[in-house]
């Protein structure tokens, strides 16, 4: 046990606790789990869009070497439509409908991998097709509202069309951004072992009590017969979060098949299995006055959604909520097409929106002959436009100080194509970063063994975040005790449960149920300690005891013994278990950040690369400074993919994504990558969790 | 209007398996003799037949690097190449990179430099470091940045990548 604690929990960059079973290849994802007498899934994927099988022949496939069973709509268990948080109601492989390309029509279990793969490309189809659509373009004049989502489609301040009129200077552009993939580099995968009854589930997913309730309730089952584990995620992004029909089929196929099946999908059907952030088309328009004042918004998006299932993307989100400005209107409209859902994507909502928002503040600023920083500044919101809040907490302007400061804007040249080396033009610029703060309940349970180390347990996901080694860091500090003897438990759902590991809300929910926990573990230790004649703390007010250094100790006598011996005298571990809520509704609450990028843009070409840049970020308490630079730099890099890199293609004529694969989607390499600073402003938030964080 | 699939699969004819082929590979240091079946990539043998699944599939396809191992001294995608072509092949992988308990230089310097999130591609990045040193191309970052963009990092832990793979060469010297 530590006595002294050299350095505190909370804000001290610490290296990754996982980071030595990841590098030694020693981490278990879910592919890597072995069972006894494990079979192997593969699917065989519909080519075609929008269609009927009118012949399906799986006979060569049935009698594949190794092959030990076929699934197929004609054989499969019948499903009910999918509950929350399914991302589609309707599983295939339950009747002879196609609703998108790479829809799976078979299921192959086989004794090896080779075997089960040569026997998918065995089954052969016939299918009636019909006209299928792939992008906005194509339906535009069909947009409609959806409804049903987890936010309002519409916003409306003020006279934003009267604002305009009167505006002394107008902005209007029209922004698309293509359709993406996450791509996380581990594909999506699902191992499924049954016991009777019982259904064991190791896989990939951001939300393990998020996939036992989907496949309970598709497979009847009591939630409690079905154990979901998770232990390391490589990757998701979204991709994840949601529960997708794979999940649901390996648990079938395994069940009729009566022997546990693995099942990875390929890198192709990564594309056409586990969503996509749509197609986007963004109507931006800004009327100032000539000093800059914001006299109106609008931003009218149309986003492409699935004809089968509904996923409404709130593109215009971070318009609502990101300058002053007295008439902001925003809308959303859908355009069906014929591919699987989409699905929230880093980032989702104002990762797109912002870029079309701050495209066109940009186009403004050069209109009037402002510092793009400067008009960011005069427009800067000190509530929330949309809804009248205070912010919970915002550091934008000392954020913006501090990356003009370090990346030397003030410095740069100025005026467009006035910069040139060799064939290259120069350029600088900057943006603003909002994005929403998601808040969701979440359990943790904490408890300090007779040898004083410390166990957290609770269902939350290491997806790359650093969760296994932040989650002590927020322990140890409410316990006083050194980081090194906190262990976490993840990932799975015998632990207590946790909210999907999504939308930035991790540290936020789990970290404030993990500081409850100790803190009511705290409580209970001193009062043991006050209440045990065998303490020299015996008989002091618990108000008078503290845990630091690994002790409860006096603050007034300085009588002090180590916790072990508390914990070790009451004979078994003492533990506290809490779940966290959040409340304090009235505020508004966004993470915040300054972007500054150096590009060289090719004279003739157009060929942008991304020479240096500088990220600084208002998220609330930073937990650790080391893993969290790690995220943002990321973040930075995610979009140089959006913005110069990335684009899913699609065939309108085929009706299907045409590169299926990362050589013709391209990511982000090391070669594309300069320099890349990202800081943190000093900030607490008071109100948005138990923490003092915000936001990861 | 009909569309079919379903073109004959490669594969023997009379359905039969195909016929195992007895090869030896020589995995960090352990020799061992195996009946392999002719389609298994070295990847999956790694993975689904030795027990050493430090080896990450991203791609299948020789496009995302994260199955790099080394052949021969060499790094190569374990994807691309049947396991059956490496008879007598010194194959070493993330599994016996570190000394016991003794870290690879290369891997100390990413948990110093975070060079990785998700960890899913960190073996072959590792892998692929380790020969990028010994080929001599990291005199650089931009050196680093290029013989490194054959492995890529959805997290994009590249700027550390590279900072842990510069620490590492100079260690080396």
């Amino acid at each position: 046990m530590s006595t002294v604690l050299e350095r505190p929990g909370i804000g001290s960059p610490l290296d990754r606790r996982d980071g030595r079973v990841k590098v030694t290849g020693r981490a278990d994802y879910t592919a890597d789990v072995v069972v006894p007498d494990l079979k192997y899934g593969v699917f065989a994927t519909s080519p075609v869009t929008k269609a009927r099988i009118v012949e399906l022949d799986t006979v060569a496939a049935q009698r594949a070497p190794g092959v030990r069973y076929v699934m197929t709509h004609r054989n499969a268990p019948r499903v009910p439509p999918l509950g929350p948080p399914a991302a589609i109601a309707l599983l295939p492989l339950q009747n002879d409908r196609i609703r998108y390309e790479g829809q799976p029509i078979a299921l192959i279990v086989a004794d090896t991998l080779e075997d089960a793969t040569y026997a998918a490309g065995l089954v052969s189809a016939r299918f009636e097709t019909a006209p299928a659509r792939t992008e906005i373009a194509q339906g535009l004049a069909n947009a409609v509202k959806v409804e049903e989502g987890y936010d309002e489609p519409d916003t409306r301040t003020g006279d934003p069309e009267a604002g305009l009129r009167a505006s002394a200077v107008l902005v209007e552009h029209l922004y698309t951004i293509g359709y993406r993939h996450h791509n996380p580099m581990e594909p999506s995968a699902t191992t499924a072992v049954w016991d009777g009854d019982r259904l064991t589930l190791y896989d990939a997913t951001q939300y393990v009590y998020g996939v036992r309730g989907v496949v309970a309730q598709a497979l009847d089952l009591p939630p409690e017969n079905v154990r979901v584990v998770s232990h390391f995620l490589g990757g998701g992004f979204g991709s994840k979060g949601y529960v997708w029909p794979h999940q649901v089929l390996t648990a079938l196929a395994a069940r009729e098949a009566g022997c546990p099946v693995k099942l990875v999908l390929t890198r192709a059907q990564m594309y056409t299995s586990c969503g996509y952030q749509p197609e986007t088309r963004h109507a931006v328009a800004i009327g100032a006055d000539r000093d800059g004042t914001l006299r109106a918004i609008t931003h009218d998006v149309v986003y492409a959604n699935s004809a089968a299932e509904e996923f409404p993307e709130y593109a215009a989100a971070g318009t609502r909520s990101m300058y002053a400005c007295p008439s902001i209107a925003t809308t959303h409209r859908a355009v069906k097409v014929d591919l699987i859902n989409p699905t929230a994507m880093r980032a989702p909502n104002e990762g797109m929106g912002n870029f079309a928002l701050e495209s066109a503040l940009d186009e403004l600023a050069y209109a009037l002959n402002v510092d793009p920083l400067e008009l960011r500044l005069r427009n800067y919101a000190g509530r929330d436009p949309l809804t009248g809040k205070p912010f919970s907490s915002k550091k934008l302007r000392e954020a913006y100080a501090l990356g003009a400061e370090r990346f030397g804007w003030a410095a740069r040249p100025c005026a467009p194509r006035s910069l040139r080396e060799g064939d290259e033009l120069i350029g600088y610029g900057m943006a603003s970063a909002l994005m929403t703060t998601y808040r969701m309940p979440s359990t943790a349970r904490v408890e300090m063994a007779p040898d004083g180390t410390v166990t957290i347990a609770t269902a939350s996901h290491e997806i790359g975040t650093g969760v296994r080694t932040i989650m002590p860091q927020i322990a140890a500090d409410v316990l006083g005790v050194d980081p090194s003897v906190v262990t976490i438990e993840l990932g799975d759902t015998d632990l207590p449960e946790a909210a999907g590991t999504f939308g930035s809300a991790t540290t936020v929910g789990v970290g404030s149920a993990v500081s409850t926990a100790a803190t009511q573990l705290k409580e209970r230790l001193i009062a043991l300690a006050v209440a045990d004649p065998h303490s020299p703390l015996h008989g002091l007010a618990s108000t008078d005891v503290e845990l630091i250094g690994g002790e409860v100790r006096s603050r007034t006598t300085g009588r002090a013994e180590p916790c072990a011996g508390v914990v070790a005298r009451s004979g078994a571990a003492v533990r506290a278990e809490a779940t966290w809520s959040p409340s304090n509704d009235e505020y508004a609450m966004f993470g915040f950040g300054a972007v500054f990028v150096e590009v060289r843009v090719d004279a003739e070409l157009g060929l942008v690369r991304l020479r240096r840049c500088v990220g600084a970020y208002s998220a609330g308490r930073i937990v650790n400074p080391k893993t969290a630079a790690s995220q943002m730099t990321g973040a930075m890099i995610w979009g140089i993919g959006q913005a110069l890199l990335e684009r899913s293609e699609t065939d309108a004529n085929v009706g299907r994504f045409v590169s299926k694969n990362l050589a013709g989607y391209l990511l982000p390499v090391n070669a594309d990558v300069g320099e890349l600073e990202a800081h943190f402003v000093d900030e607490f938030d008071p109100h948005a969790s138990a923490i003092r964080a915000r936001h990861r | 209007m009909a569309r079919s699939i379903g073109a004959p699969a490669i594969g023997p004819a009379d359905g039969a398996r195909p016929a195992g082929i007895q090869t030896t590979l020589r995995v960090n240091g352990s020799v061992r003799r195996l009946e392999l079946d002719p389609r298994a990539t070295l990847l999956d043998t790694l993975r689904e037949r030795l027990g050493l699944p430090g080896t990450k599939k991203g791609c299948d396809r020789g496009e995302c690097g994260a199955c790099t191992v080394h052949v021969n001294g060499r790094r190569i995608n374990a994807c691309m190449t049947l396991a059956v072509m490496h008879d007598g092949d010194e194959i070493v992988t993330i599994e016996g990179l570190a000394r016991g308990e003794e870290l690879h230089a290369v891997q100390a310097a990413f948990i110093e430099h975070d060079a990785l999130q998700c960890g899913y591609c960190t073996a072959g990045q590792i892998m692929s470091a380790v020969a990028c040193i010994g080929e001599g191309h990291a005199g650089s970052a931009d050196e680093i940045r290029e013989w490194m963009s054959g492995n890529l990092c959805r997290c994009s832990c590249y700027p550390q990548i590279v900072a842990a793979v510069q620490t590492a060469a100079q260690e080396r010297t």
